[in-house]
């Protein structure tokens, strides 16, 4: 056990470290959250930088254009980002993490030479159609068909939950090719154009009151052939490729945004008065011991991906504990504003040191119940600890409907 | 950055196992429960021929010069087998109490409370507590001020009948001699921490094992004609076992490495968070372990309680939740001062 890092490792750090100090302050101010066109265009912008200084895709491979770093050096990249306050993947998100790594495994070469430059550049962006709403934790039910119909898929049916899908050109589908009851073995991964007539998107509004993501509907789009990624009625497998792509890495960004309002639930307890109070000294103290483990959890998971060259069942782990854990440092940062978390707004205090960051507490707060549901509830990962790590019964399947 | 564990350590906590399951499986260190004293000396020798004592001694001293991380791992080893005795206080008194390393002679500790019992200005009312000391050849007394030195059989003892755990027998004390001053501040200061790491190791252990005992007993106990880990309910409770020591375990490694690795961050602060992390751990493992076994959980017989039991006692030492989680918040508010002057 080593936590040290090596003088390589050191240098990709400090080059990073100056060509960020270099271009953040270059960049426009942050779009606000609903302005859907100004975060497209700043996410997309920020990629664009990336990719011109050679950080596009620092987790891809070599051959589909990345940087093709080690698990180490993504941790030091994304570590540095987030201390450097850097933009957040944003909508780029599906493209470099799902659909990308996707094509680069099982895409032909035409794929990979029409797709692959343009999410690295920053030039087109992803949204991932999995769920639907008679399929999510049970995504192996989906139930949108894909019928052939010479060489094109004609698909019919519907998609929920798909972030970003109003500002996507492009969504990683996934269809039924087989018959009704086939299950995982009869799914199809699509490329869908998000322009294509028949696309219907219908944004939802989550409980923050943003439109973070939305409702799609497919009637009879007709999908090019050429647009499938794997065989046909193999997109369960090509998807799980996708699923064990991140190295460890998922959250670090995220874990250090929670380090951050740690500090900040510190201060508004000293502001208030709180801080006087054993209880919430304790609490502050509790969870700083949680977020400094997960912090070597993280470092742990993404040393045993060095060294096996794939993410271990240690994700899963890491998942559970670390949502909880940020759902409770949100309950306490916003239990300590008080009557001053009653609106998002935030507000002037009377002794004149300024505004309490309202905003950033109450929509963390938000977005923090929206941890233990999205990407597999928390529910899921027990049954997934339970049986893939302690071995224990599985859970029954639900016999589909139709014969399996 | 390599945070796994080298072959040298995973080989070294291979070894350790091996040791205890062959010579201290669960029925032979239960045999001392009740008893006035649970150290077995042959036990004690092995252990010490194993390295136990000696290992974090620098070689020209006659020991194994290995550092806290490979202890850490050595002591989960020895959590997992609920080996009882003083193993911490002996470990850290190797090279400063003679016989220590060798295990010759047994070492306990007690920390000496600030104010003392009874003291002018309102110090606690409760007697001073010591384990295990009808074994011990020298109690230690540890504060911040520093460590001194005190005969077990001078002093005015009680032993206490029923004590939680039946492998950690207590006795009170009429009152906690000053002792012999055998090293100042300093050294007080790194057992503390030290301390904090092999005991939260110690509870590490506990928490797997644990978590291994109710997982055996779910795959294999049968109601309403399944196993029933086959219930979420159950499921889901070993899950969050295997979590916890999951989250514990880097805590653990993750402190012990700073201790040796200074320039990766701040080591007092990693202990303490360990600390808490895994007596946690320890605790709601020993808890959940009873739930899973049903009517059994609550029997003698079944040993899911002795670890839970040890759990608390473990607990009580070097840094309670309260006092570690409160260090946690006064040392973050401390470092935010210092970034953010005025
Ligand atoms: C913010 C956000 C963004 C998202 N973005 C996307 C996206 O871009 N693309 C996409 O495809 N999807 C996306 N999702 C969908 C997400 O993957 C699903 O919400 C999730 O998988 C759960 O499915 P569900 O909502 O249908 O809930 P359900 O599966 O209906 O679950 C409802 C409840 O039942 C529990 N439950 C279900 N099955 C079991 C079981 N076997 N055992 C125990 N409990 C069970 C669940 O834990 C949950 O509490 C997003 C979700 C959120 C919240």
């Amino acid at each position: 056990m080593d936590l040290r890092y090596t003088p390589a490792e050191q240098e990709f750090r400090h080059h990073l470290r100056s060509w960020l100090a270099g271009v953040l302050p270059s960049l426009p101010p942050k779009p606000r959250p609903d302005d859907w066109a100004g975060r497209r265009s700043y996410d997309t912008r920020w990629q664009r930088l990336l990719f011109e200084a050679g950080y596009a895709g620092v987790d891809w491979p070599v051959e589909g254009g990345g940087r093709g770093s080690s698990p180490v050096e993504q941790l030091i990249f994304k570590e540095e980002l987030e201390r450097a306050h850097a933009p957040y993947v944003g909508v780029n998100f599906v493209g470099l993490l799902h659909a990308g790594p996707t094509i680069i495994a099982e895409g032909t070469p035409e794929q990979r030479r029409r797709y692959l430059p343009p999410i690295l550049r920053g030039d087109e962006v992803w949204c991932q159609g999995f769920s639907e709403p008679d399929a999510g934790s049970d995504l192996a039910s989906l139930r949108t068909r894909a019928r052939r119909d010479g060489d094109e898929y004609v698909v019919t049916g519907s998609k929920i939950w798909t972030s970003h899908a109003e500002v996507a050109d492009h969504c990683e589908l996934l269809v039924r090719t087989g018959d009704e009851g086939s299950r995982h073995r009869g799914i199809t991964w699509l490329i869908l154009p998000m322009d294509l007539p028949g696309v219907d998107i219908r944004p939802l509004t989550t409980i923050g009151g943003s439109t973070e993501f939305a409702e799609l509907f497919l009637d009879e789009v007709r999908v090019p052939v050429a647009n499938r990624v794997g065989e046909e009625n193999d997109g369960w497998r090509v998807t799980m490729v996708t699923l064990s792509f991140e190295r460890g890495t998922a959250f670090v960004g995220d874990l250090l945004e929670a380090v951050e309002l740690l500090a900040t639930t510190v201060s508004i307890a000293q502001r208030t008065g709180a801080w006087g109070d054993p209880g919430v000294r304790r609490q502050v103290g509790h969870l700083r011991a949680e977020l400094d483990a997960l912090w070597a959890l993280t470092k742990r998971n993404v040393s045993q991906a060095a060294r096996t060259g794939v993410p271990g069942i240690g994700g899963t782990v890491f998942k559970l504990a670390y949502t909880e854990t940020r759902q409770r440092l949100g309950e306490l940062s916003l239990s300590l504003l008080g009557r001053a978390g009653l609106a998002a707004d935030d507000l002037e205090l009377l002794d004149g040191s300024g505004p309490l960051p309202c905003e950033t507490v109450v929509d963390d707060w938000f977005r923090g119940i929206s941890l233990t549901i999205a990407a597999g509830t928390s529910q899921i990962q027990r049954n997934i600890v339970g049986e893939r790590i302690l071995g224990l019964p599985k859970e029954p399947v639900a016999p589909a409907a139709g014969n399996r | 950055m390599d945070f796994e564990l080298s072959e040298a350590q995973t080989d070294l906590a291979a070894g350790v196992r091996r040791l205890c399951e062959g010579r201290f499986p669960l029925e032979a260190v239960r045999r001392a429960e009740g008893a006035d004293q649970v150290v077995d000396r042959a036990t004690w020798r092995a252990l010490s021929d194993a390295g136990v004592f000696a290992l974090c001694l620098p070689e020209d001293a006659g020991g194994a010069g290995l550092g806290l991380a490979e202890a850490a791992v050595v002591f989960e080893e020895l959590g997992r087998s609920l080996l009882a005795g003083p193993l911490v206080a002996t470990h850290l008194a190797a090279g400063l109490i003679d016989g220590a390393d060798d295990g010759s002679t047994v070492v306990g500790l007690v920390e000496r409370p600030d104010p003392p019992p009874t003291a002018p200005d309102g110090g606690s009312p409760v007697p001073v507590l010591v384990e295990h000391l009808a074994d011990l050849d020298v109690l230690l007394v540890l504060s911040e001020l520093g460590i001194s030195a005190v005969d077990p059989s001078s002093l005015d003892a009680t032993r206490l009948r029923r004590p939680m755990d039946p492998l950690t027998p207590v006795w009170s004390l009429a009152s906690l001699p000053s002792g012999a001053p055998v090293a100042g501040p300093e050294v007080a200061k790194w057992w503390l921490r030290d301390g904090a790491v092999l005991t939260a190791a110690l509870q590490l252990g506990a928490a797997a094992w644990s978590t291994d005992l109710a997982v055996a007993y779910a795959k294999q106990r049968v109601q309403f004609g399944r196993p029933i880990g086959a219930f979420q309910a159950v499921k889901h409770l070993c899950a969050d076992m295997a979590v916890r020591t999951e989250v514990a375990r880097a805590a653990v490694h993750a402190a012990a490495v700073t201790v040796d690795q200074p320039d990766v961050g701040d080591s007092m602060v990693a202990a303490a968070g360990a600390k808490l992390l895994a007596d946690e751990a320890a605790l709601a493992n020993g808890r959940s372990c009873i739930q899973v076994h049903g009517g059994m959980g609550f029997t003698w017989d079944v040993p899911a309680h002795l670890a839970y039991k040890r759990a608390r006692v473990l607990a009580g030492q070097f840094g309670t939740a309260e006092s570690l989680a409160e260090s946690l918040a006064d040392s973050l508010a401390e470092s935010l001062d210092g970034e953010h002057p005025g």
